[in-house]
């Protein structure tokens, strides 16, 4: 056990302990957080910045307004319905308009105009936010995902996560939905996680489960070695999302459109430690690699040169 | 980030601590573990009848409280009876009564007693007058023949008692001995026997009927003894062999030849009677000692508050503990657990209901709550009122239990009182986010995580040891609080991690 303990610390695999003691306790100002936390002030912050976001149908805020979402989604034929400050990808429904005024989930099953309306009463009741405080639904433009990601991924939306610490993209995965999941890219509800090579934006090896797969396992399509399109936008995102936010330490969630582009999805001030799995390589080393060099990375171009360099694939 | 500021903070705490534990263990000879020897017993007699459907009056005979036996912390769990204590001769008694009472009816009368030490001299009282006992000719004549055969063959009242016993427990059919004793041979009967004949010869006696404290016992029969009254005391012997002397670890409760409940309107009642050590007494010699130094600690201690806030603290103080347990079992184990600090406050109910009938209280509410809660799923009920709904339904399931257990004459299910309703509300909405969002494994296997944090952090609170030190060294609560601010700069894995990131180990990061 403590052999193991050992050889972890030695492959700088950074444990939740550390993540929050020595990162984000340390490099998240705690006031900054809502910035992220709420996923309208990101939108709001990003469209500022230029980055482009999925694009906002309507807020509901108060119960009362609950009656207002057929007008949101009127003249959309497909819609996501997520929590303001939702946290894991709880609460989220992505829904396409069906026959008889029902709405279609990506599994192929139903849900009336009434179950929506229940679905939005609880988000507002705040059950699927972090601390259970009150929340607002945000009603926002569902995406119409690269093909390139057609062939490896099962219902649901793939994206990519990017680690940045203090403003140098560190560590990279793509999260691929699965049967198994459901149609959700979480990794331990059985999606697949491939890290990417930040050098040049192609996926290494991929994780499901517990185990190694070079194929996604209902599609049969080869998960390694496929190239994001986009890369060095994706890069450019991560890297500027700390000026965005102010945060030393987050996660970058992006989504790639067939028609828009790469679109922020949300940031996150505590990701996940999954994304070590996927790479199969520690974050610690990086981040103490970023922090010892952080005086000579001035401008954007600087750290997106540092990462392609540092964190390119052996 | 410099850590020295809180390694600092951290030893200041536990050097404080440590110097106020030193000086009450080393100098004012504070008992460090709890005393196993304790002279305290806690005692509780239920009384249960029949009421006949209307007014019900009973006497029910107390210990008296002395200053070699106190007897603190009395009360009475009586329901709608009216209760009233008085004096009653050589007694004191509790009168119970009520206007009207139908069925079964159950009264409760717990105290606290002290066990008065082996050597001991009776205080004298008053002359008390001789009741003789009512006896045929036939009897009359043969405790005549008794005194005269024992009489002259004792020096004094101790061989007379010794003799006279003795005759009685070797009666022999046919004799004197057998004539009185009829067909019993209980100890009851040798006692009453011996004081029938005692008071036919001019000697007051009278029966003495207490317990044997001796270990935790749910039923405690009524051991009787002989009490008999020379130059202005009256002197106890055993009803084993006429020694003198109370019999060793006995508490006298009740003088005299009556049942310890006399009552109308009501069939014959059954009394039992369950006795556990009690060990906040131990500590005596301790506080004393404190007293004479001069300190006045018990003062300005917990010993110094009312018994009942004593009781809070007693169950406060060993929070912390548990507290420091969850915060291990988290941040280090890395155990996921419903709600930060719901296993501590589940702990803290099961103090009340022990550990088996607590695991089934806690598994039978949440059970129903999710069945319920997937119901209630079907009305779309805003979050709040349906909450509230859950609230409901889990304070009438408890409340059900209750009546079930008690009907079945299983008294866990009464102390109930404690159980976190809110947080177990809570805990049922969790579990159906988890059980919808992450399938019904996941909301199990968190719920009886949560359930196993919760065994472990009452096993801990519970110990005697962990009770008996965080009550009497409070200041080792500053240990706690030091280590849990070491804790929360302990950067190091969890042990669940160890498992999750395994494939990593042993390859180079780049």
């Amino acid at each position: 056990m403590i052999g193991l303990a050992r050889r972890l610390r030695e492959a700088g695999v950074l444990g939740l302990n550390r993540r929050n003691a020595e990162y984000t306790l340390l490099y998240n100002q705690r006031r900054l957080y809502p910035l992220v936390d709420d996923k309208l002030q990101t939108k709001k912050l990003a469209l500022a910045a230029g980055i482009a976001v999925p694009d906002l149908y309507g807020v509901i805020e108060v119960q009362r307004e609950v009656r207002n979402l057929p007008r949101i989604i009127a003249g959309h034929d497909a819609f996501v319905v997520k929590p303001a400050q939702g946290s894991g990808g709880k609460g989220i429904l992505v829904l396409e308009k069906g026959p008889r005024g029902l709405y279609r989930k990506p599994n192929g099953s139903f849900m009336s105009e009434a179950e929506l309306a229940y679905h939005t009463g609880n988000i507002l009741s705040g059950i699927y936010s972090l601390g259970g405080q009150p929340d607002k639904v945000l009603i926002e433009y569902r995406v119409n995902f690269d093909p390139i990601f057609a062939r490896i991924a099962y219902q649901g939306v793939p994206d990519i996560r990017i680690i940045s610490f203090l403003g140098v993209p560190v560590m990279a995965m793509v999260r691929l939905p699965t049967r198994q999941s459901g149609g959700k890219a979480n990794l331990h509800q059985g999606a697949i996680g491939a890290g990417v090579d930040l050098a040049t934006g192609r996926t290494l090896t991929a994780v499901w489960g517990n185990g190694v797969v070079d194929t996604h396992p209902d599609t049969l399509n080869p998960v390694t070695g496929v190239e994001i399109p986009h890369w060095p936008t994706l890069l450019d995102h991560a890297a500027r999302a700390w000026e965005l936010t102010g945060l030393g330490y987050q996660g970058i969630d992006i989504v790639l459109d067939r028609d828009l582009g790469p679109l922020i999805l949300e940031l996150n001030a505590r990701p996940g430690l999954n994304i070590q799995i996927a790479n199969r390589a520690g974050l610690g080393l990086r981040l103490e690699k970023v922090k010892a060099s952080r005086d000579g990375l001035k401008t954007v171009e600087d750290r997106i040169a540092f990462a392609r360099e540092n964190f390119a694939a052996a | 980030m410099n850590n020295r500021h809180l390694y600092w903070l951290a030893g200041v705490l536990a050097a404080i601590a440590f110097a106020i534990f030193g000086y009450k263990v080393l100098i004012l000879k504070f008992p460090v573990t709890p005393d196993r020897l304790a002279t305290a017993w806690r005692i509780e007699a239920r009384i249960d009848f029949n009421a006949h459907g209307g007014p019900v009056l009973g006497e029910f005979l107390l210990p008296r409280s002395t200053t070699t036996r106190p007897v603190f912390n009395e009360a009475f769990v009586s329901g709608p009876y009216g209760i009233a204590t008085r004096d009653a001769g050589d007694n004191r008694a509790a009168v119970f009564s009520i206007a009207e009472a139908t069925g079964p009816q159950t009264l409760f009368y717990r105290a606290t007693l002290e066990l008065a030490p082996a050597t001991e001299t009776p205080a004298p009282s008053p002359t008390p007058s001789l009741n003789r006992v009512p006896m045929n000719e036939a009897e009359l004549a043969a405790a005549r023949a008794l005194l005269v055969k024992l009489r002259p063959r004792a020096a004094g009242i101790s061989t007379l008692m010794g003799l006279l016993i003795t005759n009685l427990r070797n009666a022999r059919p046919g004799d004197e001995a057998s004539l009185l004793l009829g067909n019993s041979r209980s100890t009851r009967r040798i006692v009453d026997t011996a004081i029938k004949v005692l008071r036919q010869g001019g000697i007051p006696a009278r029966r003495v009927n207490g317990f044997a404290l001796a270990e935790d016992r749910r039923q405690i029969g009524v051991a009787h003894w002989i009490e008999v009254y020379v130059e202005d005391r009256w002197l106890p012997f055993q009803a084993t062999d006429g020694a003198a002397g109370v019999p060793p670890r006995h508490f006298p409760w009740w003088r005299g030849e009556q049942n310890s409940v006399t009552i109308t309107g009501a069939d014959r009642p059954h009394i039992t009677y369950s006795v556990s050590m009690a060990h906040q007494f131990a500590l005596r010699a301790a506080l004393e000692r404190s007293r004479t130094i001069g300190v006045n600690l018990t003062d300005f201690s917990l010993f110094g508050l009312p018994f009942q806030t004593q009781q809070v603290y007693r169950i406060l103080l060993v929070v912390p503990v548990g507290i420091f347990l969850l915060v291990l079992l988290r941040n280090v184990v890395g155990l996921r657990t419903f709600g930060t600090f719901m296993p501590v406050l589940i702990a803290m109910a099961f103090r009340e209901t022990h550990l088996i009938w607590g695991i089934t209280l806690f598994s039978i509410v949440v059970f129903l709550g999710i069945s319920v809660r997937f119901y209630l799923e079907h009305l779309k009920l805003l979050l709040v009122p349906r909450l509230a709904a859950i609230v409901i339904v889990v304070i009438g399931v408890m409340a059900l239990l209750s009546v079930i257990s008690f009907k079945l004459g299983f008294m866990g299910g009464l102390s109930v009182a404690l159980f976190p309703i809110v947080i177990l509300t809570m805990t049922i909405e969790r579990m159906t986010v988890v059980w919808d969002e992450r399938g019904a494994m996941e909301a199990i296997t968190q719920a009886a995580g949560s359930l196993v944090v919760a065994i472990f952090c009452y096993l801990l609170m519970n110990a005697q040891i962990v009770g008996h030190l965080a009550f009497v060294f409070p200041e080792l609560l500053l240990v706690l609080l030091a280590g849990i601010l070491l804790l929360g700069r302990y950067s190091g894995y969890r042990l669940t991690e160890l498992g999750r990131f395994r494939v990593l180990a042993g390859k180079d990061p780049q």
